[in-house]
């Protein structure tokens, strides 16, 4: 193809979405808003798995150690647990330390009841450990059993496994969710585009009795759907931008203090901004293309 | 004389119908004007639709200036439409393009430069009478000058023939002539034309060769042949 003829087309593309004033509006109105769902529950989801990612991070395993075991032997088992595999962090809680903090979380009324222990602190030395992935702390439990000098090990079976079922299902939901959507945005984008295409039937088909090529006809389409869908994105893009922005700079210290962290602004929404530009683009060119072919078969 | 179509046994069956078009054997030279006449229905249609290739022939053998199209492959459709002009009934332009760019995108569609596509539309707008209408829209101008756009855009990449189905079916008596003139003005500078038409007078008046079709048969072909079909 020509140079001159490829600028015909890009021309010709960006004149089209004038001269069907009222059917561009249309699809792209239907771009803007099915992004904009798609773009707000992104953004709604990731949150959800940050906060979920972050309830994980705090699993820990705690390996009590001998109240026998002598200074030597702690050095011994310290060396050993960093060994292990899947180990990120190991942290050293002495006795007393764990008594404060035990204390702490008591509360004011029983304080009194738990000084008294102070001279004589029940408590074992503890490392606490941290896996490299949350799911993997049953395995580094299980390994740290077997070494000697230890009295137990604890992660919370019970609770963690609860907890990693729901965080499971909260994740498979969202990713559902968000396939659903988009697919659902995919169709009706499309669809609209469609009907704007149907309407120009008769204009294709005088494109092919002038003797046009196929891909002569298609290219100005091509253009006119990238453009729909890239418009179609600007103002879902500027509200996932400036919307998060906003609700990040108010709430995100206020949730912190509710143990809740926000995805930070960046890079997230330029990913989402980015992903929603190609789902528009993507989308567009695809309806246009897939109704310009269907009346190719003159 | 050179040969522009040439048909050889000729038939055409859509499926469960009877044949639309029967051993048709037909040969029209360079520079004819030829009236396609008969009843509604009886083949006028797919007869010339089988020349632009709109329609394929079940059986038979078409020839377009010596080659062969009976089997043109899809993608080759395009560059025997660039050699033949059409002029439909209903005019058939884009209502959102000005005469001007109506005309322009028969060139734009074999890539010529800008220049040369500016040159030829002045031209052809100047053949049709039309030059002053040149940035209007379809809509703004008379039946008969929309005919004479989309007469302008069938000539202006200087086609071997000209295929006319029933150019002044939606127009008035008066705009009839004044359409058959622009066709006969364009017949005099060497270019075929073929035109399927149920306008008596004017096949009665302006004589030409005339094939007539009944019941998908050439019935009647005539060097200087009146309509027929008197009442």
């Amino acid at each position: 193809m020509k140079g001159r003829t490829l600028l015909r087309h890009g021309k010709e593309g960006m004149k089209n979405l004038g001269r069907n004033g009222w059917m561009s509006f249309a699809s792209i109105s239907a771009v803007t808003i099915m992004l904009l769902v798609v773009g707000v529950f992104i953004l709604l989801i990731m949150n959800m798995n940050h906060f979920m990612d972050s309830v994980e991070e705090d699993v820990e395993v705690r390996v009590y150690i001998e109240l026998t075991a002598s200074d030597a032997d702690q050095e011994e088992l310290k060396s050993e647990l960093q060994q292990l595999k899947h180990v990120k962090d190991i942290t050293y809680l002495s006795k007393d330390e764990g008594l404060d903090q035990l204390i702490a979380s008591l509360g004011e009324e029983n304080k009194e009841v738990f000084e008294s222990l102070r001279e004589e602190n029940p408590l074992n030395d503890v490392f606490v450990l941290q896996a490299t992935d949350p799911q993997l702390t049953a395995k580094v439990a299980d390994q740290a059993e077997t070494l000697p000098h230890i009295d137990k090990v604890d992660y919370g079976k019970q609770v963690v496994d609860q907890l990693f079922n729901v965080t499971k299902v909260f994740r498979t939901i969202g990713v559902i969710l968000v396939l659903g959507l988009m697919f659902t945005a995919m169709f009706l984008i499309s669809n609209t585009i469609k009907l704007t295409i149907v309407a120009r039937q008769n204009e294709i088909q005088i494109m092919k009795l002038v003797g046009a090529t196929n891909g002569f006809i298609r290219w100005p389409f091509f253009i006119e759907g990238l453009l729909l869908g890239a418009i179609g994105a600007v103002v879902p893009i500027a509200v996932v931008m400036g919307g998060y922005h906003y609700l990040y700079a108010n709430f995100a210290d206020r949730l912190r203090l509710q143990f809740a962290e926000m995805v930070p602004v960046y890079p997230m929404t330029i990913q989402v901004s980015l992903i929603l530009l190609a789902m528009g683009t993507i989308v567009g060119v695809w309806g246009s293309i897939a109704s310009v072919r269907k009346f190719l078969k003159v | 004389m050179i040969t522009i179509i040439e048909m050889m046994n000729v038939t055409k069956t859509y499926s469960n119908v009877v044949n639309a078009l029967n051993n048709i054997d037909v040969i029209i030279e360079k520079g004819e004007f030829v009236y396609i006449v008969g009843p509604s229905g009886a083949g006028k249609s797919t007869f010339i639709k089988m020349i632009y290739r709109e329609e394929k022939p079940t059986s038979g053998t078409i020839l377009i200036h010596g080659s062969d199209i009976t089997n043109l492959k899809e993608n080759r459709v395009p560059y025997l439409r660039r050699k033949i002009g059409v002029v439909f009934q209903d005019f058939k332009l884009l209502p959102k393009l000005s005469v001007f760019e109506n005309i322009a995108f028969a060139l734009e569609v074999i890539e010529e430069p800008r220049d040369i596509i500016r040159k030829r539309v002045m031209e052809v707008l100047d053949v049709v009478n039309l030059k002053n209408k040149a940035r209007f829209l379809p809509q703004e101008l008379s039946g008969g000058e929309q005919q004479r756009v989309s007469i302008a855009r069938a000539i202006v990449n200087d086609p071997r023939v000209v295929i006319a189905d029933e150019p002044t079916g939606n127009l008035d008596p008066d705009t009839s002539w004044e359409v058959m003139a622009t066709l006969e003005d364009i017949n005099r500078h060497g270019t075929t034309i073929l035109m399927a038409t149920h306008n008596r007078e004017i096949v009665n008046t302006v004589k030409k060769r005339v094939i007539a079709i009944e019941s998908g048969r050439i019935v009647r072909d005539e060097l200087r042949g009146g309509y027929g079909y008197e009442r």
